[in-house]
C-alpha cells in the first residue's frame, strides 16, 4: 500500500463524521425546497420533504451518537475531542431548527401573502448558504485545517445578508395596516424561527475560529 | 551481607523508575493518548534493553568522578543519593538522581581522603548546563520540522491522532531506552568497582559480565519502579503539563530521547573521534533537565509569553540544591557508618589514582588479559584481587 494510500484511507469514524455533515447539507437542501413547495401551496409535496427531513434528523442523530461513542471509547483526539463534540452537538441542533422551522409551517400553516414570498424565499436561501459554508468550514477542520478560513468568513456574510432580509421582511409586515395583529405576530416569530438558523450557525463559526487556533501548531 | 549492600542502589533505581518515567511517557499517558499500561511495558522493556546494551559509556566518568572502592561506602553513596531524591521529592522540587549521584560521590571524596578528578566533575557540571540548552535547541529544530510536515501534507485530524500516538509510543520506547543507557549508571555504577558478581559464560561463547548483570538488576529495578509507583507520578506530571499539544508532547520526548542518547552512546563518540570531531561527554545528565529544557525551547519558540518564570526559576534552584544536599547527607550517612555501625567504607590503601591503568579501563568491556599478566609480574599493582576489587573485574 502506498503511502498516498495509506493516507487517503478513511476509517469508521472519519466517515461517520462526513455522513453526518452530508445530513446536515442535505437538512437545508431539503428546507429551501420545503420554503418553495410551501409558496406552490402543494401540500403533499410538502408535507414528503417534512418526512424526508425527519429521516435526515433521525439518521444523523444516529451518526451522532455513534461519533460521540467512537470518540469516547477509544479516547480519539484527547486534545480536540471536547471542541469536536460541542461543534458536532450545535450542528445537529441546526438540523433541529430546520426541521422545527417546516414543523411550523404545516402545523400552524400561517396565510403567507405572495407578497413576502420572494423574501421569505430569499431568507431561506441565505439561510442555508451560511449552513452550507458552515458545514464546508467544519468539514475542512476535519480534513485540511488550512482551508477552514477560506470558507468561515462566507458564513458571517450569509448571516448578514439573512439579516437585512428579516428586518425587511419584518418592516414589511408591521407596516401593513391590512394583517392582524396576531397575524404579524405569527408572521414575526416564523421570520424569527428561521432567521435564528443562520445566527445559530454564526455562532458555531465563532467558536469553530478559536478551535482553529486552538489546533494550530 | 554484600547482596544487602547493593539494596540501597536497587532503592535508587526503584525511584529512578518511578520519577524519570513520567519524563519519558508523562505527557503521553497524561493526555490519554497512551494506555499507561502499554506505557510501563514499554518502557520497562526499553530500559532494560538501554541498560544492559548501551549502559557503560556513562558508568566510566561516574568512575573517573570517584571509584567507591568499598561496598558499605557504595551502599552509603547510593542511599544518601536516594534519600536526597526522597528528601527533595517530599519538597515538591525537581530532582534528578544524575545530580544526586554525583554529589554523594563527591561527599565520598571528601569523606575518604581521595581527591576529587575536578576535571571528570567540570565535565559532569558542564554536562548539565549544555542538556537543557541542547535540548531546548533539539526541540525548536524538531518542532520546526514537524510543523512544516504537518503543514504540507494536510492530515486529517484522526490520521494526525493515529500519527502523533505512534509516534509518541517509539519516541517514548527510544526515551526509555536512552534513559536506561544514561542513567544505569546512577543506579549501580558506584558498585561496579566493589562488584560480587562473576562473568557468566552462556554457551561457551557469549560472556555474559559482571559489568551487565549488574546493569540487568539495576535496570529491573527501575522497571519495578516504573509499573508499582509511577502512575502516579506520571499522572500528576501529565496534567500538569498537559497545555502542551500532543504533537509538542511527541517532540519534548523525541528532544529529551536524543539527548540522553549523545551523551550515552559509545557509538557515536567513536564515529566523532574517528572524524576528528570533539567527542560528546558520556556522562549521566537528568531526564527531567532534557524535557524541561525541550519544553522551555518551544515555550520561548512561541514567544515565552506563556513560560512560568517564577517554576522554571524553582527548577533551577532544585538543580543547584540537590547534588548538594546529596554531598552533605552522604558525608553524614558515611560518618555514622563508619563510627557507628564501624562499617569500612573506604579502603585507604587503594590509591586509585596510583594503580597504573589498563588499556581497557577507559571503555572497559572485555578485560586484556595478556596486560594483567605482564604488569602484576612487573609489580605494577598490589594484586590480581586489589585490582579486581578496584575495577571490578
Amino acid at each position: 500500500m502506498t503511502l498516498r494510500r495509506i493516507l487517503k484511507t478513511r476509517t469508521g469514524i472519519e466517515k461517520e463524521i462526513e455522513n453526518f455533515l452530508n445530513q446536515v447539507s442535505q437538512s437545508g437542501l431539503i428546507f429551501n425546497q420545503g420554503i418553495t413547495t410551501f409558496f406552490e401551496s402543494n401540500g403533499d409535496k410538502f408535507e414528503r420533504l417534512l418526512q424526508q427531513m425527519i429521516d435526515t434528523e433521525h439518521r444523523a442523530d444516529r451518526l451522532r451518537r455513534s461519533i460521540e461513542d467512537h470518540l469516547y471509547r477509544k479516547t480519539l483526539i484527547p486534545e480536540s475531542r471536547g471542541d469536536v463534540l460541542r461543534m458536532i452537538e450545535t450542528m445537529d441542533s441546526l438540523l433541529g431548527k430546520f426541521k422545527g422551522a417546516m414543523y411550523q409551517l404545516y402545523i400552524e400553516k400561517p396565510a403567507i401573502p405572495q407578497s413576502l414570498a420572494a423574501g421569505v424565499k430569499s431568507l431561506s436561501d441565505n439561510v442555508v448558504n451560511s449552513v452550507e459554508a458552515l458545514t464546508l468550514s467544519v468539514r475542512a477542520y476535519f480534513t485540511d485545517i488550512n482551508k477552514v478560513a477560506d470558507h468561515l468568513h462566507k458564513v458571517s456574510f450569509w448571516e448578514k445578508e439573512a439579516d437585512v432580509v428579516s428586518t425587511q421582511l419584518q418592516l414589511e409586515i408591521f407596516n401593513n395596516e391590512q394583517f392582524e395583529l396576531s397575524q404579524k405576530m405569527q408572521l414575526r416569530d416564523i421570520i424569527r424561527r428561521i432567521e435564528d438558523i443562520s445566527n445559530q450557525a454564526e455562532d458555531v463559526a465563532d467558536s469553530l475560529s478559536i478551535y482553529v487556533i486552538k489546533r494550530s501548531l | 551481607m554484600t547482596p544487602f549492600f547493593l539494596s540501597s542502589g536497587l532503592f535508587l533505581g526503584w525511584s529512578l523508575g518511578a520519577n524519570d518515567a513520567s519524563n519519558v511517557f508523562g505527557t503521553a499517558v497524561g493526555s490519554r493518548m497512551i494506555r499507561f499500561r502499554t506505557a510501563a511495558v514499554s518502557c520497562s522493556i526499553f530500559v532494560i534493553l538501554g541498560a544492559v546494551i548501551s549502559g557503560a559509556g556513562a558508568t566510566e566518568t561516574l568512575s573517573d568522578l570517584g571509584a567507591v572502592n568499598a561496598m558499605a561506602g557504595s551502599f552509603v553513596v547510593a542511599f544518601a543519593a536516594a534519600v536526597s531524591v526522597y528528601l527533595m521529592t517530599l519538597a515538591k522540587w525537581p530532582v534528578s538522581t544524575s545530580q544526586a549521584i554525583v554529589g554523594s560521590i563527591v561527599g565520598w571524596n571528601l569523606f575518604s581522603g581521595f581527591a576529587t578528578d575536578y576535571n571528570a566533575l567540570t565535565k559532569i557540571v558542564l554536562t548539565w548546563v549544555a542538556c537543557p540548552l541542547l535540548s531546548a535547541a533539539i526541540a525548536v529544530i524538531c518542532y520546526k520540522c514537524v510543523q512544516v510536515l504537518v503543514n504540507s501534507f494536510s492530515f486529517h485530524i484522526f490520521m494526525l491522532d493515529r500519527f502523533t500516538r505512534a509516534g509518541l509510543l517509539l519516541a517514548g520506547a527510544f526515551g526509555s531506552y536512552s534513559l536506561g543507557a544514561n542513567n544505569i549508571a546512577n543506579v549501580v555504577g558506584v558498585f561496579l568497582p566493589g562488584s560480587f558478581f562473576d562473568d557468566l559464560v552462556v554457551f561457551d561463547t557469549l560472556v555474559f559480565s559482571a559489568r551487565h548483570q549488574l546493569f540487568l538488576i539495576g535496570s529491573i529495578a527501575i522497571a519495578v519502579g516504573v509499573f508499582t509507583y509511577s502512575r502516579r507520578v506520571i499522572e500528576t506530571v501529565g496534567r500538569g503539563i498537559f497545555k502542551l499539544s500532543p504533537i509538542m508532547a511527541f517532540v519534548a520526548v523525541l528532544s529529551h530521547s536524543i539527548v540522553l542518547f549523545l551523551f550515552a552512546s559509545q557509538g557515536i563518540e567513536s564515529f566523532l573521534l574517528a572524524h576528528g570531531l570533539p567527542p560528546i561527554p558520556l556522562v549521566p545528565v537528568s531526564s527531567s533537565q532534557a524535557i524541561v529544557g525541550a519544553v522551555l525551547g518551544m515555550g520561548l519558540m512561541r514567544g515565552g509569553r506563556n513560560i512560568n518564570w517564577k517554576k522554571v526559576s524553582g527548577i533551577a534552584v532544585g538543580w543547584v540544591c540537590t547534588p548538594v544536599i546529596a554531598g552533605i547527607v552522604c558525608f553524614i550517612c558515611l560518618f555514622f557508618a563508619q563510627n557507628v555501625f564501624q562499617q569500612i567504607v573506604f579502603h585507604r590503601d587503594l590509591p586509585i589514582a596510583s594503580i597504573a591503568q589498563p588499556p581497557h579501563v577507559a571503555r572497559n568491556i572485555v578485560p586484556d588479559t595478556r596486560w594483567f599478566a605482564e604488569n602484576s609480574n612487573r609489580g605494577r599493582f598490589q594484586g590480581d584481587s586489589t585490582f579486581a576489587i578496584v575495577y571490578g573485574l
